[in-house]
């Protein structure tokens, strides 16, 4: 099977834009990434595009050119961008196509996502008696994990400041400002044990990936980032995920991410130990810290002593978000994934700037985390 | 005035809890495989069945997790008073049966423990126009003075006034 590699990236910077619709933050990210591999639209043969807001994100084609090129709109949750660039790799790896296009742009209000919990399958009870918020979700998931695994509220702050520190160093973020510690542990909690500066807020921004097949990428750059695998799983039976008003009870499921993580190393012949440089879904301070585990990247507890001794810092051992993840840059959700590999792939050309990892990175793990409990896992490789 | 109670939604528990049906939360239970729903649910998640019976839940378990709600909820879809206050949610463990999200009843996150055994009750988190108390479930904490009395029975709500019809 032939393989897929990234030849351009493109970023829109991520975080509020007004008078901007989604559709021109989109346009624009994908110029940054035609301009990257050294393309033009015309020659792109395919590709995905995600999006929550916007109805028909496939729609950018009336800004890019009527070519007539398949462009699939695709939504899977906040694993939106990870199933965008899963099935542009496929395109290639089936011999579809030699050239796809990865998009995901996105346009949200301010606030807290709020809906409708019919369209998820919730009773209107659920939503009326004020249950229905992820944000419970991830308060309850890393108040029963502290409890478990003895991670204090210390380590939840360390990893917040340590996102905004990152994000200070990327033009491209939202959340530039430098927080400590003890400013995050200050703020006003929200959903026990988060506080304000613990989460993530939904904003705007566009990213774009330009794929080709790995045997014709000398053509258009000499630092090819391999799609080594993509997975996305939902969640099982048993598993305690977002928006469940009840699961069972019984030996504890593990999440999709458990899932999806052994499935991509599996596909990658890449093992965690293998991985240099890694973006995971940090909806919260907790998740990330959650996720490190949950994406065999360290055993359940030893977070706090990895946290504490910098070891997900830019020169840490294993540098977590490095481009300041979403607390740095917000989430919209059709674009966060991009964003995610985007890093990853400045990261392994070594392009990286002032958050430019040392050494020669050459592995990055990419994770996404959603709702209804659907992750999403991409590993690529210089 | 007598204040009149509703129950935010028909069939998600004993209504009005009186001393033969006491307050429980209705579930359901798969015909084929055993597997315990809530809310009652037709079509069974594990077996892909569409055979189920009512079951009435457990009204006792313990605290497997929890947090706080410290900002009012975006409305729609919460409609409670415009008056925000705080509450907690947790999933509360019915052994044997499943873990159920509920409100709590204690919004002090320091008051409240994972493992600690809770109770279900009622309370009323909206007021309509009329005046009419609209009841969810919410578990409380089972204070460990309060072990030795009765289980929580229709006495905890004989302020509720059966609702027959629209309140007016
Ligand atoms: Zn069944």
């Amino acid at each position: 099977m032939t393989e897929a590699v990234i030849i351009g990236v493109g970023l829109h910077p991520f975080g509020r834009f007004p008078g901007k619709p989604a559709m021109d933050m989109g346009a624009d990210a994908v110029r940054l990434a035609l301009a990257d591999a050294g393309v033009t639209w015309p020659r792109i043969q395919g590709g995905y595009v995600g999006s929550f807001e916007v109805a028909n994100p496939d729609a950018i084609v009336g800004k890019l050119g009527l070519t007539g090129v398949p462009l699939r709109g695709v939504f899977n949750g906040c694993a939106t961008a990870g199933t965008a660039v899963a099935l542009a790799a496929r395109a290639i790896e089936t011999g579809e196509h030699d050239l796809t296009i990865a998009i995901g742009l996105d346009k949200h209000p301010r606030g807290a996502f709020a809906a409708d919990p019919s369209v998820a399958g919730i009773p209107s009870w659920y939503g009326q008696t004020g249950l229905f918020l992820t944000t419970h979700f991830f308060g309850m998931k890393i108040n029963r994990y502290m409890h478990d695994h003895g991670i204090s509220h210390e380590t939840l702050a360390r990893v917040a400041s340590k996102n905004f520190r990152n994000a200070a160093g990327n033009e491209k973020a939202w959340r530039r400002t430098p927080l400590t510690p003890e400013e995050i542990l200050a703020s006003p909690v929200l959903n026990y044990p988060l506080r304000q500066y613990m989460y993530c807020g939904p904003d705007e921004g566009a990213a774009a990936l330009v794929l080709c097949r790995a045997d014709q990428a000398h053509k258009y750059t000499s630092t090819p980032v391999r799609v080594r695998s993509t997975s996305l799983r939902s969640r099982r039976l048993g598993a305690f995920e977002v928006q469940s008003p009840s699961f069972p009870v019984g030996e504890p499921v593990e999440s999709p991410t458990v899932d999806a993580a052994r499935e991509a190393y599996e596909r990658a012949g890449i093992g965690p130990e293998d991985v240099d440089v890694a973006q995971l879904q940090d909806t919260d301070a907790g998740s990330e810290i959650i996720h490190m585990a949950e994406n065999g990247l360290c055993k359940d507890g030893e977070q706090e002593r990895l946290i504490a001794e910098g070891a997900t810092e830019i020169g840490g051992r294993l540098p977590v978000n490095t481009d300041g993840g979403l607390l740095g840059n917000g989430e919209p959700i059709g674009a966060s994934g991009l964003r995610q590999i985007h890093e990853i792939v400045l990261q392994l050309r070594g392009t990286a700037g002032p958050r430019q990892i040392p050494g020669t990175p050459r592995v990055g793990y990419t994770h996404l985390y959603g709702a209804p409990g659907v992750s999403a896992v991409t590993i690529l490789s210089t | 005035m007598t204040t009149t109670q509703q129950p935010v939604a028909e069939g998600l528990f004993t209504w009005p809890p009186s001393v033969s049906e006491p307050l429980r939360l209705i579930g359901s239970e798969c015909t084929a495989c055993g597997l315990v729903s809530f809310p009652a649910a037709s079509d069974c998640v594990r077996c892909a069945s569409d055979e189920s019976k009512p079951r009435l839940l457990a009204d006792r378990g313990t605290l497997w997790t929890y947090t706080t709600q410290n900002f009012r909820p975006p409305s729609p879809p919460y409609d409670g008073p415009e008056t925000f206050e705080p509450y907690s949610v947790g999933y509360v463990e019915l052994p044997g049966e499943l873990l159920v999200e509920a409100r709590l009843t204690e919004p002090d996150p320091e008051k409240l423990r994972i493992g600690q055994d809770m109770r279900l009750t009622l309370v009323p988190y909206a007021v309509r126009d009329d005046g009419t108390e609209v009841m969810t479930f919410a578990f409380a904490p089972v204070e460990a003075s309060a072990e030795a009395e009765e289980p929580a029975g229709a006495e905890d709500f004989a302020q509720a006034e059966p609702v027959e019809e629209e309140a007016s």
